[in-house]
């Protein structure tokens, strides 16, 4: 049954990314609340998901790939739907929908649903760590989204193609202002995430730790190089959109909450 | 019951006319005299129109007479200016008003708001009734659909209005922002006209006859710089539009990086409107310069008009569809007093006064 909801949901992303490539093909972009509503949807259905299978295991759901992965695809669209309308980067759900979709396909596709044979007692700040750190990735993904808009407007400018999307985009001011905002926020919280990791009780797995601090010190650097002007905005968008990606494949090597004991 | 539109616009009327019918104090009540039962009476700078919905027809020089500002008779010239349209006529006239479609420059919105003040204003005066009521809120929701639907308000059609949408998608507010102009030739002087009229006040002119950097610093109320100090001013510009008639590259990346470099943050916007070009094409290859030249902005103005074009015949689709809805639902609440209900057949000729048809 959770399964099914997931699968709807998926076909609700699907449905939003249709419509986005629809929107973004047209001479004529028009503006439509389709892809909100469409992704407001799957993110109930992705709540209803996670909320049943967290009675399941008894525990927040991230307890393996999977449910890590689902819990991401959830928290990019929480994001979108708390940032987006804030920045009116209403057209952010037609760079959303896809990263939602591919993240939730691949959990869905790949064989990661590992139910784990250790059950351990929950821990509460274990599971604080984990999400927090998930929800920062969803904020840096959305940071990441912002960046593609960036690059995309910006090689409209520099190219002299205008498309229709072209009047649709905001002002690289505006995406810019956003990123930034985003990349502070994540910043805060994967910080937050990090640190709670050290006082799990758990014992420290110093190979991932290394890894986590590597993508604190990524991102970091890029708020740095911001902050003293010695990036152009330019190179931060696209920092932005390297860094998610760097990011990402720092998820493979998590010890998932189930496996800490 | 007819419902009908009476009017002059910037189509058939010269400003003098339509200053000299811009309707007064009195004309509401001089109109219901005649027999308006319900009226909105919309004066912009470029049109003035009744639209009224009366027992019987109105004689246009009768409506020209209560929308004139003085004395004077109205001539027969000044009545040819006038149109007229009725019942479905009517409200495909005012659906195409809303939207823009009617406009000097058209798909602007500004007419939109200028309608509905018209209609709170008449709604005030208790002047609309059941007709008049759903033609302006359809006409409203028209002008909704045709803006979101179509590419119709979107977009600019003339080479400083494109400039003018670049440098807002470039540097958002264009509030503060520097803008410095070498050449003062006619089409930098309407650009910067154009950024003038979106709020960038810093206006700086260079020109090698300083006089005329003068006089046109003068009339924008900006600062006419000498010639060869143009370079110092390139420092702190966020926009530069450059119309001499030097026959060497003057904007070049040697020229241009190492100012970049003291302002990693701040963009450059470059309209290179001369020919031959001012600027080095390798300009836009460096990171925060945008540099358009005159045959890039023409086709982006070119592109857009073909786009408004095709758009047109898309928001005339909407109109007409919502002209017969409208119509319907007028016919079915108030059928027996709609008796007449004509296809749309365009503008009626104005009717003559009785002495000057004679005359004729």
């Amino acid at each position: 049954m959770d399964r099914r909801l997931l699968i709807l949901s998926t076909i609700f992303f699907f449905a939003a990314v249709v419509r986005s490539v629809i929107a973004l093909r047209a001479r004529v972009f028009r503006r439509s609340p389709f892809s909100f509503v469409m992704i407001a949807l799957g993110f109930a259905l992705q709540t209803m998901f996670l909320s049943m299978r967290g009675h399941a295991v008894g525990r927040c759901p991230i307890t393996n790939l999977f449910e890590v992965l689902i819990f991401l695809a959830w928290s990019i669209a929480l994001i979108y739907m708390l940032v987006g309308p804030a920045y009116r980067l209403s057209l952010m759900g037609v760079f959303t929908a896809p990263l939602v979709l591919l993240v939730q396909l691949f959990a869905l596709l790949a064989p990661i649903d590992t139910p784990h044979a250790i059950q351990v007692m929950p821990n509460a700040l274990l599971e604080f760590h984990a999400s927090i750190s998930i929800i920062a990735y969803g904020v840096f993904a959305l940071a990441c989204v912002a960046g593609a808009m960036y690059l995309v407007q910006e090689r409209q400018l520099k190219t002299h193609e205008l498309r229709s999307i072209f009047y649709h985009l905001p002002p690289l001011p505006t995406l810019f202002s956003a990123i930034t905002r985003l990349l502070w926020l994540g910043f805060a919280l994967y910080t937050a995430g990090l640190i709670s990791g050290f006082f799990t009780g758990e014992p420290v797995p110093w190979k991932k730790v290394v890894l986590a601090v590597a993508i604190w010190v990524l991102y970091g650097a890029i708020l740095q190089g911001r902050y003293l002007r010695s990036f152009t905005p330019r190179r931060v968008a696209a920092l932005c959109v390297g860094a998610f990606a760097a990011a990402l494949s720092l998820l493979w090597s998590i010890e998932f909450v189930g496996h800490h004991a | 019951m007819k419902l009908f539109c009476i009017g002059l616009s910037h189509h058939t009327a010269q400003i003098e006319t339509r200053e000299r019918f811009a309707g007064h104090s009195r004309s509401e009540a001089m109109l219901h005299e005649r027999g308006c039962r319900e009226l909105v009476l919309l004066t912009t700078c470029n049109r003035v129109e009744i639209y009224c919905c009366a027992e019987h027809d109105l004689q246009t020089w009768d409506v020209a007479d209560c929308l004139r500002v003085n004395g004077e008779l109205t001539t027969e010239a000044e009545l040819r200016s006038f149109y007229r349209y009725e019942d479905p006529d009517c409200a495909r006239h005012f659906f195409r008003v809303t939207s823009g479609l009617d406009s000097m420059v058209v798909g602007e919105t500004e007419i939109l708001g200028q309608t509905k003040r018209a209609y709170e204003m008449a709604r005030a005066r208790r002047d609309t009734g059941p007709v008049l009521h759903r033609l302006c809120q359809r006409g409203f929701r028209v002008a909704k659909q045709v803006r979101t639907a179509t590419e119709i308000t979107r977009g600019s059609v003339s080479v400083g209005s494109v400039a003018v949408d670049l440098a807002e998608k470039i540097f958002g507010d264009l509030r503060g922002r520097k803008v410095l102009v070498l050449g003062a030739g006619e089409t930098s002087e309407k650009t910067l006209r154009a950024l003038s009229a979106r709020g960038v006040s810093d206006l700086w002119v260079s020109n090698r006859s300083p006089q005329r950097a003068e006089e046109l610093a003068r009339a924008l109320d900006g600062i006419a710089v000498p010639f060869a100090l143009w370079l110092d001013q390139c420092r702190e510009v966020d926009i530069l539009i450059s119309s001499t008639s030097s026959e060497t590259q003057l904007l070049t990346p040697a020229l241009i990086e190492p100012m970049l470099r003291e302002r990693p943050d701040c963009p450059l916007f470059v309209i290179d409107i001369a020919v031959p070009r001012n600027a080095a094409p390798a300009l836009n290859d460096l990171d925060g310069v945008y540099l358009y030249d005159i045959d890039s902005l023409q086709s982006i103005a070119k592109e857009r008009m073909e786009l408004r074009r095709q758009q047109f015949a898309a928001a005339e689709e909407i109109i007409a569809h919502h002209v017969t809805g409208f119509w319907e639902q007028i016919a079915k609440s108030l059928g027996d007093d709609f008796t007449t209900q004509r296809s749309g057949t365009g503008a009626v000729a104005p009717a003559l006064r009785p002495s000057e048809s004679q005359a004729s």
